[in-house]
């Protein structure tokens, strides 16, 4: 039986501490210690990525582990169908479309939801889906409509603008909505028979949300260890470490280093959200495929703030760029300076795919924190001249 | 923390133009008849009231026997010259306001040139409808911020545009600055062995503007740290041409303005993220909000970078000085990297700070 085990050595207080330079050394010399063969580890989340790539986390890992960049990246796996929707809705007159910032720069087939504000669509950029609540109800004349994309993370929030305009009677307020689930993606990504990773750092942050019971079936089931990990380097130290541990000694167990912020059952209250306003479904991720009930849609007694619904956009023809690779560097089987336009045609001016846009895409990450200098140099003067 | 001093608009004071008159600014207010005469002779010439300004010319006339008389040598200096547009949204924030922001912006662009800055010129873009209180406001600010530098506002223009053309108001500031014999600034001047000076801690005026636009609460209110670099300027011209480049981090941060000086002269950076000091509210902030620090705009802080020899003298003189008085070398220009800025973490390892692309947040000047 898959147990969950808990070690209080590794919590840790303070944000400070969780990027501390001596913490960091003693973490690095006993992964080093402990590692004997090749091991070969995904972190799930984008933000986990981004923080490998920020404080180049591999410079202190022994060179027989290495780190796979998984697809946790809500922006980069929203399918380009919805995109061109989104787009298509954010141009009509009647329309105030709103998004977090990340989504305004995600190329669609032909051009992004920046370019339509800058066309004179109404596309405002807010921080929480509540705020777009707001504007609906400011402005009762327009259709307000929230992109609402992300992981289970993001899902409660969205859940709960679409509970909140309903319950003060606002009827001019829908979600387009593509909410993505991470445990399925993972099991994906195990019966693949591509499938080269042996342990898996989870995501913490979604962890806090729905808590970890969903993943011991899959640990057991596949034989990989599962560690919820947090975001900080230290944090995400612990993790391999303790993947590897486990690794090593043959273990396939699902662990918290997270415990600071996630427990089993997770948040119960924003579950709850979550059940009332959403329910499962098959989704298509972008550059993955079609992942059996890996997504959430709005349930029927909620359709009337569906937008998709409210506004019928047909005849989307999606056309993909034939140079992006986002979808092998989204399951781990390419990294992005393996992609052929990485800092030539795609930059993040200039995208051709979603992880070049996102602060969770792995190709921006790789793109401003330089992950290979000299190529990047080369690549650069290269694309200088041309 | 310090609060900045504020002007106090309720006393002394009051706006020449009576509520009872105009609340609101109109069209006709630029229109150049009454009106415009009115606005301007009641509020603009009455407070940046000085001899070139008062000629009331359609260009302010400037006597070099003028610059003489404030102690320039005018055969051997050299003239700085700048221009900037200030658009913030929202125009009143917390620790300042979008004219003080103008003045102390066009201010810094002179100084970091390593110009003492003498003239500037005010054009305003106003939307109808602007609230005049609040014009007198930005006015009075603009005065003040004048004072503080030392310089004359000598020449202006005012332009009202329909509502919804513009947004309450955008301000233009031009600046003549004069550069001293034996100062020699310019990015090329950057070269490997030099010290990279912080005056201070970063991010505080993107993430105030940030905080008063989206309505972001914290338990000590985040204020913009806009203010005039003059004092920073006055104690280290004695140092001459052993000050290689000075930039103020404004619009795209510390990261930008290192990434640009490196890749002007040709030279790397290696920066230490433990010797960038950020208040922990805007630690924070950045944290919730997703956003970089390194490239969150400043508007009161100068990077010099420096000859080796001087630069424990010149981070002494900063010191002792209220804006430079949480001032560090953050780092040195290298041989190695060249174009690029490189920052050791806080974890010992070491990364690529790279030139931003985009805007993090848009209009924070």
């Amino acid at each position: 039986m898959t147990k969950c085990i808990f070690n209080e050595d590794t919590q840790m207080k303070y944000l400070d501490e969780f990027r501390d330079g001596k913490a960091a050394r003693k973490l690095s010399a006993e992964i080093k210690s402990v590692v004997t063969k090749p091991w070969q580890i995904m972190e799930i989340c984008g933000g986990q990525t981004h923080s490998i790539l920020k404080y180049s986390i591999e410079e202190l890992l022994p060179e027989e582990i290495t780190l796979i960049h998984g697809p946790g990246c809500p922006v980069c796996v929203t399918p380009l169908e919805l995109i061109d929707k989104a787009i298509s809705i954010a141009q009509r007159e009647d329309v105030i479309f709103t998004s977090f910032g990340d989504m305004l720069r995600v190329p669609g087939s032909k051009h992004d939801l920046l370019s339509v504000k800058a066309k004179g669509g109404n596309v405002k950029m807010v921080y929480s889906p509540l705020d777009a609540v707001k504007i609906a109800e400011n402005n009762p004349e327009k259709n307000v409509v929230f992109f609402a994309v992300g992981f289970e993370t993001t899902a409660p929030a969205n859940a709960m603008s679409v509970i909140e305009a309903k319950r003060r009677g606002i009827k001019n307020y829908s979600i387009l909505c593509s909410h993505v689930l991470v445990p399925p993606a993972i099991e994906a990504l195990l019966s693949s028979k591509n499938n080269n990773i042996q342990g898996f750092l989870a995501a913490g942050h979604v962890c806090a949300v729905m808590g970890y019971n969903e993943y011991f079936p899959i640990a057991e089931k596949y034989n990989v260890p599962i560690v919820v990990t947090g975001f900080e380097p230290i944090d995400i130290l612990q993790g391999i470490l303790l993947t590897v541990k486990q690794l090593e000694v043959g273990k396939f167990e699902v662990q918290n280093q997270y415990s600071r912020v996630v427990t089993s059952e997770g948040n119960i209250s924003a579950q709850k959200l979550l059940e009332e306003v959403f329910e499962r479904t098959d989704r298509k991720w972008r550059g993955i495929g079609n992942i059996p009930s890996s997504g959430f849609k709005l349930k029927d007694e909620y359709s009337d703030y569906d937008a998709e619904k409210i506004f019928k956009v047909e005849n989307i023809e999606t056309e993909e760029s034939p140079l992006c690779i986002a979808g092998e560097v989204l399951q781990g089987i390419k990294k992005p300076i393996e992609c052929s336009a990485f800092g030539k045609e795609c930059t993040p001016e200039h995208p051709l795919g979603a992880p070049m846009v996102s602060t969770e895409g792995a190709c921006a990450a790789y793109f401003h924190y330089g992950k290979v200098k000299k190529e990047k140099h080369v690549i650069a003067s290269e694309a200088k001249q041309s | 923390m310090k609060q900045k001093d504020e002007i106090d608009f309720s006393s002394g004071l009051s706006c020449p133009i009576p509520k009872s008159d105009y609340e609101h600014v109109l069209l006709a207010h630029g229109g150049g008849g009454t009106l415009s005469h009115q606005l301007i002779s009641k509020l603009f010439f009455s407070q940046f009231d000085n001899e070139f300004l008062n000629e009331q010319h359609d260009s302010a006339i400037l006597p070099l026997l003028s610059l003489r008389q404030a102690g320039f040598n005018v055969d051997k200096s050299k003239l700085a010259f700048t221009t900037d547009s200030y658009v913030v949204q929202p125009i009143f924030f917390p620790g300042g306001n979008i004219g003080e922001l103008a003045v102390n912006g066009t201010v810094n662009d002179l100084v970091v040139a390593g110009a003492k800055p003498v003239y500037i010129s005010v054009g305003f873009i106003i939307e109808e409808g602007l609230l005049i209180e609040d014009l007198w406001k930005i006015v009075l600010s603009m005065k003040e911020a004048a004072r503080k530098s030392g310089v004359k506002i000598v020449t202006g223009d005012t332009k009202v545009v329909d509502k919804g053309k513009g947004d309450k108001i955008f301000i233009n500031t031009s600046g003549i600055g004069v550069i001293k014999e034996g100062i020699n600034i310019s990015p090329k001047r950057c070269k490997p062995g030099d010290k990279i000076i912080l005056s201070g801690r970063i991010a505080d005026h993107g993430i105030a503007i940030m905080s008063a636009r989206e309505g972001l609460e914290f338990e000590t209110a985040i204020v913009s740290d806009t203010a005039p670099l003059i004092d920073l300027l006055d104690c280290i011209e004695k140092f001459g041409d052993k000050i290689h480049v000075m930039r103020d981090p404004t619009r795209g941060g510390l990261a930008s303005s290192l990434n640009e000086i490196a890749e002007i002269a040709n030279v790397g950076m290696l920066i230490d993220e433990e010797k960038i000091s950020i208040l922990d509210e805007v630690k924070g902030a950045c944290e919730i909000l997703g956003l970089d620090p390194l490239y969150i705009a400043n508007e009161g802080k100068m990077i010099a970078i420096v000859a080796n020899d001087i630069a424990d003298d010149l981070l002494k003189e900063w010191r002792d000085k209220e804006l430079g008085k949480e001032a560090e070398i953050i780092g040195e220009v290298t041989s190695e990297n060249s174009g690029t800025v490189v920052m050791k973490t806080t974890i010992g390892s070491k990364r690529i700070v790279d030139m931003i692309s985009g805007e993090q947040l848009p209009r924070i000047c």
